[in-house]
This record gives C-alpha cells, structure tokens and sequence, in this order.
C-alpha cells in the first residue's frame, strides 16, 4: 500500500474490512511521509511493515497484530494498545505507549517526554533514554530503559514496575529504587530477549511505588 | 494547536530557492493551523543607514500605498522607496524609526507595522496557507532562513495583526506554537519601559519579553533562561535574527518538534510531515529537541 497514492482511512478500511476476508498476512505500506493515525484500530493476525516515520498515534489501540515502523514514530505510538507487538525502529515522540492495556512496545532509539503515561498492562522496552514524567500514574505492566530516564520517573506509580540500566535524573512522587528480586532480573532478560537488546538484566534498577500515595491520608494535610 | 516551520540554507547559491522549499512545509502545517499564516524571511538587506518597515493594510487598492508614498515623501520632504503586492508593501527609509512609526500612525492609522530591520521581511494574513502562500507569492522569497507559521487561536481574535510571527525592535522575529497563560503581567512589566504592543495577543508578550531583554543588554540565551521564569504557560518557540535561527520547548514539551539537518539546510517542523518533502530527506540526521535547551544555527558568513 503505497500512502502516496491510497489516503490514510482508504488503507485502514482495508486492514480493519479487506485484510480478514483475504487472508493477507502481511500488508507493507510505503511513503508513510509523517500522516497520523497509519494502522490504528488493527484486530487481526498480520504483519505491517510501515516503511518510513510516521505521525501522530501510529498502531494506536493495536490487537493481536505486528507491526514495525521502520523510521521514527510520532505522538502516541500504540497508545492504548490491547495485545501485539508494535516495534519503532527510529525514536519515538511524546506519549509512547500511553495508557496501553496489554502486548508489547518496543522502541530502538529513544522515547520522548510521557512514555507510558497511564500504562496499564503493556511492556515497553526502550533501547535508548526516556524523557521527563515518564511512566506518569503507570497502572500495571513492566517498563525497560536501556539508557537513562529524564525527571520524576514514575510519578504516583500503581503496580507497574520500571527498570533502567542508566543514570535516573530524578524519581516523581513515590516512586523508589527497589532491590531487584530473582523474579525481576528473569522478567527482565525475557523482555531484553524479545526486544533484541543485548544488555545483561542484573545491570537494571528496579523502580516501583513506595505506595505512600495510595490510601488517603487525612493526617498529611496535603503535604505530599 | 499551532504549526512552526523553520529553514535555514547553508549555502548562499540555495538562498534563491528558499521560498520554493518552504511552501510544502507550510501547508503540511495546514490541519494544525488552517485559520492564518505567516512568514518572517531573512532577504537582501536595506543599503546602509536605511531600514525596511513591513507594511499591512486593509485594501488592496493600489493608489492607497501610492498615496502613502507621496504624502510620505511629502510631509517628510524626503524620499522612500515603496514595493508593493496586494496588502502588503515594503517601504525602505532612512530616516528614524520613530519618525517613520509616528508620521504612519497619524496619517495612516488603517497601516499595521509588521517589521523593521535591515533584511527582515514579514508576510501574514488569514487564510489556510495555501492562500496566504498564493497571495503574497511567497514561492518565490529569497534569503537566507526564515521562520512560519500556520495558526489555530486559542486566544486572541484572529486577525492579520494577530497572526504570527511577531517582531519587535528591528531584525527579530518570533513565532509560538503554545499558550502563554500570564501574558497580561508581563505586557505591564514592559510598558512601564514605554515598549508599545500592537495587540491582545499573549505571543506577541514573549516576543517583546525576549527583544526588551536583549536590547538590556542580555544574549538570547540568557533571555531565553528568563522565560523560564517569567512566562507561565506552553511554548515552543521558533526565533529568527539577522544570522540566527533558534529553537527553543518549555520545561514540559507539550508542543512538538522535529529538525532535520543536511548537508544544505536547517529544517524545523512541528511534526515530520512538513519536512516529508524536502530534498534528501531520506539521508538528513532527524532528531527531536529535547525541552528547555535553546538550538541556535548562524547563517554562514553573516556572524
């Protein structure tokens, strides 16, 4: 599919209607150019293969489905994606992975300010830095930083879970260094493994909420 | 939600073709600002003891700026030079800034004053891009760098004056993808020091926040490190001076960015799609700024 002659919606019509009753595998679209929304919505087992950068929210909501953007990813990449994998081969902006449910995001380069804002189920692993607020009110799931993270990583953490093999600039509101558990260096190997990254998992810090923040506390008086 | 592009071409046999590189990347900026354009470009300078002052008005009628251009010559008893298209001219003097301000502003007070400078020309009007491109012929500008600008108003009424990029003193110039949320204290900061603003407009705020901090004496750098303090608000910031073309997102980088760097040129967009069609661009070195760091790039031969 070649997005300088088929329009956005055209090629996600195709993927979401066309694709099923085809019984296409794998759809490689050309001359991605930076449009938004490339390959959002998919609920099908195929592998798309996004020849260039994309913009805005590029295999947003993914189910199920694979796909690599050969290049750099804009705003929102598999934001609220459910299952699959979606790869970034390029760096991604603001918001990689927001508020995604389940599967797995993977970004080679590095991943800009909000990566995993809200995540709640999904594993993202980052072959290069993080920036600020990363990981922001994380819900569930796992995040792998082979570089550094930017400022207030993790603030107001649920359960997910952030390991990063780098310098940390500073940690959000509680958030704290854990000791990494047998548990956690196998989980992160596995997630390295799937990722291609070839770091060893007892380099990683392990950083998860204190959980000072989560019940009430009337006698803090908003001193936080 | 705001559009910025930004071009600089590293070598003077490209200036010819600035303006045809800039065109696509200003209406790839459409959908993120359909409502107004504009467009700061660096060109030829005025000669020597001169000043260019970008002109606006309201019509379109030729004998109107060519009786601008005689009462001008008129009651000043002394020459200007005046080109013209459509409702903008250029009009080129040597006298001083503030005779020019004043004699325009009694005797034709419909004229918005887009620029002064030695080389800054200033296009902006309403209109998607494309028109605003189609008006002015804006394909065919020459120069060195320029900054643009395709607006959709979060605040301020939408007209010519309000579009961006903004100027102030003479060769700087200013165009904002953000809102500035305390606009007001920092107008009243700066007219204690007599500095006069042509509207409401919260970016025009910055950008005279930015030139009065360095006609005090400030680099850009260090002006810049004083928006961190003084503005309140979302911002990136895309600045152009007579040699200079800088970058700058506040501490949260809400707005975007992305440059893309070649042998030939500085580009910067907010998003990659209006870099998608630059020459080479599939072997420039693509990357996104990160917050609070100011990137400057000086046109060769002109520091």
């Amino acid at each position: 599919m070649d997005l300088s002659k088929v329009s956005v919606r055209e090629l996600n019509q195709y993927l979401h209607h066309d694709l099923a009753k085809a019984g296409v595998k794998h759809v490689n679209i050309t001359n991605p150019d930076g449009a938004h929304n490339i390959a959002v919505g998919l609920d099908a087992d195929v592998s798309v293969d996004i020849q260039g950068h994309a913009g805005y929210y590029a295999a947003g909501m993914n189910k199920t489905a694979n796909v690599t953007i050969h290049g750099n990813a804009g705003t929102g990449v598999a934001e609220n994606m459910m299952s699959g994998t979606v790869r970034v081969k390029g760096f991604a902006s603001a918001s990689a992975g927001a508020t995604g449910h389940g599967g797995t995001l993977i970004i080679e380069g590095d991943a800009s300010l909000r990566c995993g804002i809200s995540m709640k189920g999904i594993d993202i692993v980052v072959g290069g830095d993080v920036g600020s607020y990363s990981a922001f009110m994380a819900q569930a799931g796992n995040m792998v930083v082979c570089g550094n993270a930017g400022d207030a990583l993790g603030d107001s953490l649920y359960e997910a879970v952030l390991y990063v093999r780098g310098e940390i600039r500073s940690l959000g509101a509680d958030a704290e260094e854990q000791k990494m558990t047998e548990q956690d260096i196998k989980k992160v190997g596995d997630l390295l493994k799937k990722a291609g990254f070839d770091y060893n998992a007892k380099e990683f810090k392990r950083i998860a909420s204190a959980k000072k923040l989560y019940h009430w506390n009337a006698d803090a008086k908003q001193e936080y | 939600m705001c559009g910025l592009v930004g071009l600089l071409v590293k070598k003077p046999a490209l200036y010819d073709t600035l303006g045809a590189l800039m065109v696509p990347m200003l209406i790839g900026m459409t959908e993120r600002g359909p409502e107004s354009a504009g467009l700061a470009v660096f060109t030829n300078g005025a000669k020597k003891g001169e000043l260019k002052y970008n002109l606006w008005a309201n019509t379109t009628d030729f004998n109107y700026w060519a009786g601008l251009e005689n009462d001008f010559n008129q009651h000043l008893g002394s020459k200007v030079r005046l080109s013209t298209k459509g409702n903008h001219a250029i009009l080129i003097s040597h006298l001083e800034t503030e005779v020019v301000r004043t004699w325009i502003g009694e005797h034709f007070p419909g004229v918005h004053i887009l620029s002064v400078g030695h080389n800054l020309d200033v296009y902006k009007d309403i209109g998607t891009p494309a028109q605003v491109v189609e008006r002015y012929d804006l394909g065919k500008l020459k120069g060195s760098h320029l900054i643009g600008h395709t607006r959709m108003a979060t605040e301020s009424a939408v007209t010519p004056a309000h579009a961006h990029p903004f100027t102030a003193g003479t060769d700087f110039c200013l165009a904002h993808n953000g809102t500035i949320s305390n606009p007001f204290s920092v107008r009243r900061k700066l007219e204690h020091f007599g500095i006069h603003f042509d509207t409401d407009n919260d970016t025009e705020a910055a950008c005279r926040f930015i030139e009065w901090c360095m006609r005090s004496g400030d680099d850009l750098e260090t002006a810049i490190k004083k928006c961190f303090e003084e503005l309140d608000g979302f911002y990136t910031f895309l600045m152009g001076t007579r040699d200079k073309l800088a970058l700058v997102r506040d501490p949260f980088a809400c707005k975007p960015a992305v440059v893309a760097e070649t042998d030939d040129y500085v580009a910067i967009a907010s998003e990659f799609r209006s870099l998608a069609q630059l020459p080479d661009i599939k072997n420039a070195s693509l990357f996104e700024p990160v917050p609070e760091q100011l990137y400057v790039w000086t046109v060769e031969g002109k520091a």
